[in-house]
């Protein structure tokens, strides 16, 4: 088309073809299990297996999921739980992260060390301690004993995440509602909240898809088919006395869909969050 | 070092306390001296204070007592038949008994334990560096402008936005032996079916392979950000002085790119190393325990097996905790002697 020489950033054919060759490979690669599990869930139980497409379209895995297995006592259970723990996690980490980010205080320094620190414990040291705690305590198979168990993950994280974004909200606001008036609260409540709303709308986000896919607490800590919630009662339509992949793929596309949406909206500002909250101190 | 820990946590408390005696405070108001320090650094500070009250309950009552505890329990026989717990009306108290270091020693002297700490160093580096390589070039190759660069970016960040046990069980059906499709796709190629989660080596490969597909995306994001942050003149100043393709990469993308690696490497190091549901739910640890890593293994012996033993199972807790502490510090000192800022 063009015979003059190719300007700076322009490639060659070959170079155009491999990118677009190596990026397509990329996005097969990581759209083809969620969508093979979807394509799944609307093949009769018996053809779950075959590799064509769906022959013969039907729901009645959905349906089966829904009217005649727990599934929405699960999703009820994990509503529960994710929603406690999004409300009370956000609104404490916010205050601290204010805290943090406004005022010198004494205590400051080993309060922002702890919160980093505790970021990275493995469930496995803290698991058997609440474990023995939330039996003796009579919360297992609780969703409260679970929202006070995915509390330790999501406040230091979310505390962290909050201070990062208070600070960039300009200090002169808290000043001008000090000269009007307005106690620490005051200012914190009317005026630096509402500016911050995006950073509590990811924080939230965050929190609701770390809980909604949270498998180790909730594995051990509810038991018996109505207490599960949906991490672990995805596990029982595939465990070793049987496989019931209908069932499974249609209440995991179910599962998928409310996180995938929450995901959607948050994913810009995550990374954001992350990794200024690592960078910056 | 379990009791080092700890007393790091409790410190939250004392700080504010043992700082406020001392006047350290550098606040908006002029400092303070004289008598009546602690009392005039509660008027100054009191609303700071009740702001992290809460958080400092939460972290003090949910993460510190349980890993006192945790740490206690170590030194233990508790095991499932002498713990405290109720059956009925009958409330039986705990009987169990303080040994020491005992459970250390036994885990130390055991070779499950070095094997399955060889196994997690492998998955963890395995993992990482796969993650990392993929996630740096894919985010290269988005790094330009093109036609349908941005469908590849929202395809490529899938994975990421769907619960990672969800995932897992769609690979599960992926790996199916007798009826999987891969091994159906392999076999229209005339490849004998692969036990992908029944063969030792076969199961490692398996596991690391989706721990990557799920880790990927976000290094994509965090790459790119990285990327987006380099100044174009750079490349175009480069260019002008007759740097190729690769030398442009090496001295201005890699280095460009290291403050964020940096972090974004050890937040996944240690997400990898307690990466739970991709094993528990893939592999069950097996078979034969191949692909157990550590933190599913603590989970096994207080969860799994029976009887339950939670003395050995926080001991391991504890290990863990260590090893990740030791890496982080190691890890911090090694990127300092480079130069690193933070």
């Amino acid at each position: 088309m063009r015979s003059e020489p190719r300007k700076r950033g322009e490639r060659s054919p070959l170079a155009a073809f491999g990118l677009h060759a190596g990026l397509l490979a990329a996005t097969v690669v990581a759209l083809f299990p969620p969508l093979w599990l979807l394509v799944t869930s609307f093949k009769p139980k018996s053809e779950s297996f075959s590799a064509a497409l769906v022959k013969n379209f039907t729901v009645d895995n959905y349906s089966h999921v829904v009217a005649d297995t727990y599934f929405l006592t699960w999703f009820a259970n994990s509503l529960v739980v994710v929603v406690g723990t999004t409300l009370i996690g956000v609104f404490i980490a916010a205050t601290t992260g204010y805290a943090i980010s406004r005022f010198r205080f004494p205590g400051m320094r080993p309060l922002i060390w702890v919160l980093l620190i505790t970021q990275m414990f493995p469930m496995a040291v803290l698991i058997v301690p609440l474990y023995n705690t939330l039996a003796a305590m009579g919360l297992l198979n609780q969703p409260v004993g679970l929202v006070i168990t995915y509390l330790t993950v999501a406040v230091p994280f979310c505390a962290w995440m909050m201070k990062g974004f208070f600070d960039t909200i300009p200090v002169d606001i808290d000043e001008s509602g000090r000269v009007d008036g307005l106690n620490p609260f005051g200012t914190f409540w009317r005026l630096v909240l509402p500016l911050a709303r995006p950073g509590l709308a990811v924080t939230g986000f965050y929190t609701f898809v770390t809980a909604w896919a949270e498998v180790a607490y909730a594995t051990a800590f509810m038991t018996g088919e109505e207490n599960l919630t949906l991490a672990g009662g995805l596990q029982t339509f595939v465990n070793r006395y049987g496989a019931d992949w209908g069932s499974m793929t249609a209440a995991a596309v179910i599962i998928a869909v409310p996180a995938a949406v929450v995901f959607a909206f948050a994913q810009r500002h995550l990374v954001a969050g992350l990794t200024a909250g690592a960078t910056k101190s | 070092m379990a009791v080092e820990t700890t007393s790091r946590s409790a410190s939250v408390t004392e700080g504010g306390v043992k700082d406020a005696a001392g006047g350290h405070g550098r606040g908006t108001a002029k400092k303070s001296e004289g008598t009546g320090r602690l009392r005039r650094a509660l008027a100054r500070h009191w609303y700071a204070w009740a702001m992290v009250a809460p958080v400092v309950l939460v972290i003090g009552v949910i993460i510190g007592y349980p890993l006192v505890r945790g740490a206690y329990l170590s030194l233990t026989d508790a095991d499932e038949a002498n713990v405290a717990r109720t059956i009925g009306v009958n409330h039986i108290p705990a009987t169990y008994h303080f040994t020491g270091l005992d459970n250390y020693v036994a885990i130390l002297s055991d070779s499950v334990f070095w094997d399955r700490l060889g196994w997690t160093v492998v998955w963890t580096t395995g993992c990482v560096s796969v993650t990392f390589g993929l996630g740096l070039t894919l985010a290269v190759m988005l790094n330009r402008r093109f036609a349908g660069r941005s469908f590849y970016r929202v395809a490529m960040i899938v994975p990421w936005g769907i619960p990672a046990f969800v995932s897992v069980f769609a690979w599960k059906m992926l790996f199916n032996e007798k009826n999987g499709l891969l091994n159906k796709v392999l076999d229209g190629g005339g490849v004998d079916a692969v036990p992908w989660l029944g063969d030792p080596v076969w199961a490692k490969v398996a596991v690391i392979g989706v721990n990557v597909w799920l880790g990927v995306p976000f290094m994509i994001v965090a790459m790119l950000g990285a990327l987006q942050g380099i100044p174009g003149e750079l490349y175009e100043a480069a260019e002008m002085d007759g740097a190729g393709p690769w030398q442009r990469f090496r001295n201005i993308t890699l280095p460009g790119v290291r403050t964020v690696s940096s972090t974004v490497v050890l937040l996944s190091t240690i997400w990898t190393f307690n990466m739970f549901p991709v094993i528990y739910l893939l592999t069950k640890g097996g078979p034969e325990d191949s692909t157990e890593i550590l933190v599913t293994y603590a989970f096994r012996l207080s969860f799994v097996n029976s009887p339950r033993d939670f003395a050995t199972s926080a001991a391991w807790g504890v290990l863990i905790l260590v090893l990740l502490s030791l890496f982080t510090v190691v890890y911090r000192r090694a990127l300092r002697r480079q130069g690193e800022v933070w």
